[in-house]
Order: C-alpha cells, then structure tokens, then sequence
C-alpha cells in the first residue's frame, strides 16, 4: 500500500516540477521516489496475513513479486529516458507523471481482491497509455495509434465490465474469495451454476486477452506498437503486459478455478492461436521494431501456458518468464532507441555492420534475441522450460509440441538481427552510446544470463 | 574436471589451455579404475532445487574416452589453425574453448537437464565460428545448420521433460529416469523424439542434408570441431540416453534405425563417388562412417558397442587428419577441386606420407586405427542380422575406392602448373601429421589399454538394458 501511495504521491510531485520548470529534476526525483517504493515492495515480502482495505486489496507474495518486476522495469525504462522526451515533446513532466500513474493503475491491478479494483486498475492504467501513445500530437503515426488503441481499448474494457455485471448477478459479490466460494458450494452441492457465470467468464476471457495482446484480439498491437514512441512501446509491451497477465493470472488461476473445465478449451485455443499468429506474422517483418511487436504477442502465447496448465508452478513460471522477457526487451529497445536516433531507421539492415562497430551494443543485443529466441543458457531459456515443465506435467505434450514448432519458427526472425550485426557488412559510423544506456544493457545482460545460468536464486512466489 | 573460461590472448593461450586440460585428463585416465561401472570422479550438487535439477557429472569408461576424445582432438585442432591468421582471433580461440566445454558437459553429464544445457551450449558457439568466419553461402547454410539442430533438440527436451515429469520426486538425475518403467508406446514416442535430434546431429539418413553444405562451407577449424568431436555427441547420446531410457522403444524401432544407418552408408558412399570436391567427399564418407557406427549400436551387442568407442575415436583422429590435408592443400592452392590438382606428391613427399597414413586408418587397412573399430562394428552389426552385416561390409569397399580415387588424383599423375610450386608441411603442421600418425598405427596395433576403459561399464550397460528387454517378452 505504502509503494502505491508514494507512486501516486510522485505522480503529482512531478507534476508540480514541471510547472516550476525543473526539468533538470524529474529523472532523479522519479527515480528516487521509484527506489522508495521498490523498497516499500519488498519491505512487503512474506508479512502477507489477508486481503486488507475491506477486502479489496490483498498484498500477497503475488502481489509483491509483481510490483517489484514492474517497477524496476519502469525504473529501467525511465533511466534510458533521460533527454529522449525532450526531443519529442515540450510537456517533459507530463510524461513522467502518466507513467507513473500507469504505473499506479497497474500496482492494483497485480494485487486486487475485488473485481472492482481490477476494473479500477485496468482503467487507470489504460487511460493513461491512450495519451502516452498520441503524445506527439503533430506525428500521424502517434495519433493513429492513440486512437486505435483508445477505441479498442475501450470496447475490451466494455467486455471485461459486462463480464464483472453478469457474473456479480450469479454469484452476488465482487469479492474473489466469495466468487471462488459460490463455485465450489455449487459444485459440492450439484447446485446449477446460473448460465450468466459461464458468459461473465467467457467475456472477462476476452477483454483480458485484449489488454494483453493475445490472438485473435491482438490487431490493435503492431499499430499501437509502431505508432507510439519507442519507449512508451518498451513500456507498454513489458510493463503492461506483466500486470496484464498478473491479473490474468490472478482471475483465472485463483478465483475461477474451479469451473476450469468450462473455460480451459477456451483459453486453450487462444493460446495456439496466439502462438501461431504472432510468429508467423513476424517472420514477414523488414522492422525491428514491428518484428518485436509481433513477437511480443507470440510471448503473450507462451505466457499464456501458465493459465493453461495452472499448476503450483504457474506464477512462479510467469514470474520468471516476465522477467526474461522484459529484460530482453528492454536490450532489444534501448537498441532500437540507439539506432532511431543516429541513423533514423529502424529496418533490420540498419543493424548491418553493428558488430564490428559497438561490439557491446552488439553482444547485448545477442543476448537479448537468444533469450527472446529461448536458447540456453540465457534467462529466456529458463522461462520457457518452466512453462514446458508445467505444460506438460499437466499432459498437454500436444501443446507443447506446437509450441516448440513455434520456438523453432522463431528462430528465423530472431537470428536475422544478429545475422545483420555481425555477418553482413555496411560502412557506418560508431554509435554512441550514452552512459545512461550503458548502465540499462548492462544489469538487463547480467540479469538475462545470470538467470539464465543459476535461476534458483529467484525467490519462489508460491 | 576442466570446465573451461575464456581465453581473451589468441592462439598460445589457447593452446596452453587446451593442453592444460589434456593434462587433467590424462591425471584421470591414470587414476581411473576400468572395473568400477558406476561414474568416477563424480560430483553432485542441486542446481535448481525446485525444479528437481542437479548439478550432477561424472565418468564412466564410455564418458571417460569422450573425454579424452575431445580434450586430445581440441589442442590438435587449434595446432592445425596455427598457420592462420584469423581476424579477431581471441573470439575464434575463446568459441573454441567454449564449445569445448559444452561438448565435455555433454559427455560427463549425469542429469537430464544439465546434459541438455551443454548441448545447446556447444552448438552457439560452433554457429558463431562457422558463421563468421565461413566460406561463401555461409550465413544461409548456417542457418539451416541451426534449425535443423534446434528442430531435433527441442523435440528432445520435451522427451526429457516428460520422462522428468513421470519420475517420482520429478527429477533429471540419470538413475530416477533409469528406474522408470514406462509402456512400450509411450517409450517409442520418446526413442523417436531422442533418435531425431541425435540422428540430426550424427547425421543419420535422412536427416543429414545440412551436413555436406555446412561442412564445405565452414572454416577448417570448425569442420574438425563438427566432424571431429560434435557427431559423436549424438553417437553418445545414443548410449548414455537413448537406448538404456527407451529399452522398450528400442526393441521396436531398433531394427529401423538399423535399415536407416545402413541405408546412409551406401548412399553416402554412392554420393562420395561423384564428387568432385575433397571435402564434400570427406563429408560423405563421414555421414558413411557414422552410419556404420549407429549400425553397430543400435545392434547392441558387446562387441558392436566396444567397435563404437574404438571407431569413434578412430574416425576423429582420421577425419581431422584427412580436413587438415584439405586444408593444406585449399591454403596453397587456394582451390579444393580434384580436377585442379594432381602430382603433389613429387614436390611434397612427406605431406604425401602423411596423407597416406591418414587415408590408410580412414579406409581401415590392418594395422591401423580404423580397422579395429570397423571390425569390430561389422562383428556386431554381423551378429545382430548376416544380411544387415554384408551390406554394412560395403562400406569398407565403397570407402577404399572414393578414398583411393581422391589420393590418386590429389597427390598422384602429372603436376600442373599449381601444384608444381607446391611447399612441402613444416612446422606445427608437421606435429600435427606426426601426433596423427603415431595415433592411426597406435590404436590398430595395440588396442587393448583403450578397449579396457570402456568394457566394463559397456559390458554393464548392455546387460542392463537387455534384461529390461527381456522380462517384458517373457
């Protein structure tokens, strides 16, 4: 509660610096008041004795490992910030407070106890990404996506509402605990649960699989992604889309278990579809950063096997996935930045020649495409074995199977950046690289291989 | 056990550190004891403890000349490079000494996950050195070279996760996945997910179409790393994982594999005829060999096996000898068609000698290396079926004529005006010829000290797997 209150607090704080010009100011001050609330996070870890605020919220250690992946991330993203808005825009304060009050929405959406609170986090959230998509209000790109994603958005919102309504109807509460418990009472006692439950679950299904960017509700993504700046696209495709599957998670894991043979196939179908859909679009991308938006929804699918398979293991498994994933892509960004601001193009044969060139830049982005690509040795890796591992320890070697078909697919696109960096030569000029960047790519490749070699000293959220 | 780091000064250094490790090894094959069959010095430590991984290695006979395989072939290797000149030669050394310690996890490793680990890990750095430092084609070849492995691996991590997940405290460790006792369908779908990736990697027909493109274009170095040392991962997987965890699966499917391996030699053996590259040629005879040695495996008998860890060591020394000569020749010559050489022999007597030491253990004339393991092999493979035997013999003929014909028109018949200029090996390249030489007659002469390291824990390991066999017919 502590860490979400100082977020909010900062929110305003930063917004009261850039009234008074101190533009000098924001990055420290934000990034201070992140490290407070980090702190206040952790400070949380295993102290969890119940929901609390009414029952509305419930800091577990769920809750707790998803802030803190959130907010360093953020954190991470901020830090490669610093004079990247300024270029794009004169309102350099504002961008830091909507982040921070997505950030805000997306602390509640990871720990929510009670439907409305999703609801509340999801829309706190999403609001404040359809302005940080549209912020460069004189690029069309920026606004295009704004608008797709605010019209989308909203209709995914309708549905996830609509699902909240019917299924309160049902069950009559919007408290997780009584939901789970109206399931279980009905199916020990043969009660009929009312056929409104089973739409409620199917369209809350849905309008999760909007927020995050999964088949056959992932149309807005490459767009989206495109349009916006690149770091707000870093932003939305790590941050967003841990909270999004925490919540996910959260629903369907804990509170609607019981019925998981109804919605299972359901989810089960959007999972192949996502994987299928996302790697195979990507593999026809000419853009790094269009590959990555499709790619990012091909790792929604793979996120997606811990709701499958749902075992003891499938926070842990979305935990450790999310923090691959995120620092990957965080590599893969800050590379995207680099290469934006100095050569102006973000196709993969802007990347020719890179290896020889910045020979650090290239190694991380190696890395980062390895691990995207799950090789070994490198976080990714880890990430889908635990997905696998739960997969196919509740017997679904078929989804599997299709899934390493994928791995394989994905390999292709992956290796074409690293193909461009270190096998095909262009005459280009050194980038240079800001120590801000720097310092991100560094702790993001400590982090991917560190995890990667020795990954037990993850804690276990479970 | 030499788990290697990464040398950052090129050539000596990695020289010095790949001999270092030869060092290490030979300490352990000193105090190695044949008899035992359990692994020796082992160590066993969890690794992730959640997940039921370990950190578990150790040697028995059959590890134990892999071992000795790959920490004996990696300074020759790097011997033979001395007279490049590599561009950024600390990464070309370091990726050496890389993959070298994954291919030593991969033959020392004793639980599923970390032997997986190292396998992955010793094919990153063989695509990175054939990729950029490869001949024409290379990055679309090298590509192909990874997926198709990438392909085969995956497919086997799911078996190994699946076989994980039927232990009872779902385990990796060797000895769990041992204990188990699966149905015989469920174990011909795990022989079939293992038999693909190691058959990719070996290459087994029909999954070899990456490896002749892929040998041809890769610099010499790391054709010798590939032909030399990586094959015989999948050679070993084959007795350390796949037949002792799918018994079932193998007294099924076994006597297909069987029609494969013995299908790849004589097409290979056909292909190796018509070439007019030495090596592609050497790269067909290889896919030949490896048949012959997956034959006298999947015959599984004593002396099949026993000719299997004989002829692999035997084929490694030998076809790094014979890419060496291709090396030699093609940094000459600056070509490696047949059509354009001939009468080396005049101007390079003792590269001429070496070459035919070398052909001689690769066509396995008695009293050389070759001909011990491919004896043995056909005794299994003979053993198992006459038919399949006969066949098998070919390639023993088909060998010495593509052989034979390439010697004859690589080195013998009138110089041109290429070859006339021709120098003769000196130098390191010298010692690397005289260390294959004393090893080809070596091994064929007096065998027996290396065929006592592996025969107990072989001896052991065929019982083990036949009795499985036998009290599900019976």
């Amino acid at each position: 509660m502590n860490a979400l209150i100082t977020i909010s607090v900062l929110a305003v704080l930063v917004l009261y610096l850039g009234l008074y010009k101190a533009n000098k100011a924001l990055l420290p001050v934000t990034l201070l008041g992140l490290a407070v609330a980090l702190f206040f996070t952790i400070n949380h870890w295993n102290v969890f004795t119940g929901p609390t605020f009414n029952d509305m919220m419930s800091y577990d250690n769920f809750a707790v490992a998803f802030s803190g992946i959130t907010i360093t991330s953020t954190m991470l993203i901020l830090l490669l910030s610093k004079g990247y808005f300024e270029k794009i825009s004169d309102h350099v304060a504002e961008y830091y407070s909507i982040i921070l009050f997505s950030l805000a929405g997306i602390l509640v959406m990871v720990s929510y106890h009670n439907m409305t609170m999703l609801f509340i986090g999801i829309e706190i959230m999403s609001v404040s990404l359809y302005i940080l998509a549209g912020i460069r209000k004189q690029d069309f790109a920026s606004n295009e996506a704004a608008l797709k994603y605010f019209l989308m958005g909203a209709f995914s919102t309708g549905f996830l509402l609509f699902g909240v309504a019917l299924i309160y109807g049902a069950a009559h509460s919007f408290d997780l605990e009584a939901i789970k418990m109206h399931l279980e009472t009905n199916l020990q006692t043969g009660q009929a649960i009312s056929p409104l439950f089973y739409t409620g679950v199917v369209l809350m299904a849905v309008g999760m699989a909007f927020k995050v960017g999964a088949a056959p509700f992932h149309f807005w993504t490459p767009d989206v992604y495109e349009g916006s700046p690149s770091l707000i696209t870093a932003f939305m495709s790590t941050v967003v889309k841990t909270a999004g599957f925490a919540a996910f998670l959260r629903l369907f894991a804990t509170c609607f278990y019981p019925l998981h043979d109804f919605w299972m196939p359901v989810i089960l179908v959007i999972t192949i579809i996502t994987l299928f859909a996302g790697n195979i679009t990507a593999l026809y991308q000419n853009n790094f950063k269009r590959m990555l938006a499709w790619s990012s929804i091909s790792h929604a699918g793979y996120m997606l096997f811990a709701i499958v398979s749902l075992g003891s293991e499938a926070s842990y498994g979305v935990f450790v996935y999310a923090i691959a994933y995120s620092a990957a892509s965080i590599i893969a960004f800050a590379g995207l930045v680099l290469m934006q601001a100095n050569t102006g193009s973000d196709s993969f044969d802007s990347f020719n020649g890179l290896g020889r060139k910045n020979p650090f830049l290239a190694f991380t982005l190696t890395v980062a495409m390895l691990s995207l690509a799950g090789i070994p040795l490198t976080a990714g890796f880890i990430g889908k074995f635990i997905m696998f591992s739960n997969a196919l320890s509740s017997m679904h070697t078929w989804l599997v199977v299709l899934a390493v078909i994928n791995a394989v697919i994905s390999i292709f696109y992956y290796f074409r950046v690293i193909v461009a960096m270190y096998f095909k030569d262009a005459e280009r000029a050194e980038l240079e690289i800001p120590l801000n960047f720097k310092v991100v790519l560094a702790i993001s490749v400590v982090a991917t291989i560190l995890i990667g070699i020795w990954p037990a000293f993850l804690p276990n959220v479970i | 056990m030499p788990f290697l780091g990464k040398s950052l000064v090129a050539k000596t250094v990695a020289l010095v550190w790949s001999l270092l490790s030869l060092a290490v090894t030979a300490r352990m094959v000193c105090c190695f004891n044949p008899d035992v069959i359990t692994p020796q010095f082992g160590f066993d430590y969890w690794w992730i403890y959640p997940m039921g991984i370990k950190f578990k290695a150790g040697v028995d006979g059959i590890s134990l000349l892999m071992v000795l395989l790959t920490n004996f072939l990696v300074p020759v290797i790097i011997l033979a490079t001395f007279k490049h000149t590599y561009k950024n030669a600390a990464a070309f050394y370091a990726l050496i000494l890389f993959m070298q310690s994954g291919m030593l996890v991969v033959f020392t490793a004793l639980d599923a996950f970390l032997f997986y680990v190292g396998w992955e890990a010793a094919l990153i750095p063989i695509y990175f050195i054939c990729a950029l430092w490869g001949g024409e084609n290379r990055i679309r070849v090298n590509l192909k070279f990874f997926i198709y492995t990438m392909a085969g691996s995956l497919l086997m991590l799911i078996a190994i996760i699946y076989l994980a997940m039927q232990t009872p405290g779902k385990m990796y460790d060797i000895d769990a996945i041992y204990a188990l006792d699966l149905d015989p369908q469920t174990q011909g779908w795990i022989f079939w997910a293992f038999f693909v990736a190691f058959a990719i990697k070996m290459p087994v027909f029909p999954f070899h179409t990456w490896q002749p493109d892929t040998y041809s274009s890769a610099p010499t170095a790391g054709t010798m790393l590939l032909s030399g040392i990586m094959l015989k991962m999948g050679v070993y997987g084959v007795i350390r994982w796949l037949i002792p965890v799918a018994p079932l699966g193998f007294a099924h499917w076994g006597q297909t594999a069987i029609v494969l391996s013995i299908i790849g030699i004589v097409y290979a053996s056909l292909i190796a005829f018509t070439q007019k590259n030495s090596k592609r040629l050497i790269a067909y005879s290889s896919i030949a060999h490896v048949g012959l040695i997956s034959a006298g495996i999947f015959a599984w008998n004593v002396q099949g096996l026993q000719g299997a860890m004989i002829q692999m060591l035997s084929h490694g020394i030998n076809v790094i000898g014979l890419f060496f000569v291709c090396d030699i020749i093609l940094d000459r010559l600056n070509t490696d068609k047949l059509e354009d050489l001939g009468g080396i022999a005049k101007n390079a007597p003792k590269f001429a000698i070496a070459f035919f030491v070398v052909l001689m253990g690769s066509v396995a004339l008695p009293g050389t290396n070759g001909f011990i393991g491919e004896f043995l092999l056909l005794m299994g493979v003979y053993q198992y079926n006459l038919y399949a035997g006969i066949i098998a013999g070919l390639t023993i003929i088909f060998g010495a004529v593509y052989m034979l014909r390439m010697f004859q028109k690589m080195m013998l018949g009138v110089s041109n005006e290429r070859t006339l200029v021709f120098k003769d090996i000196s130098g390191s390249e010298y010692a690397v010829f005289v260390l294959i030489g004393i090893l080809v007659i070596g091994i064929g002469v007096y065998p027996k000290p290396l065929m006592h390291l592996s025969e107990a824990a072989i001896t052991n390991l065929v019982n083990v797997v036949n009795t499985k066999i036998q009290v599900v017919r019976f």
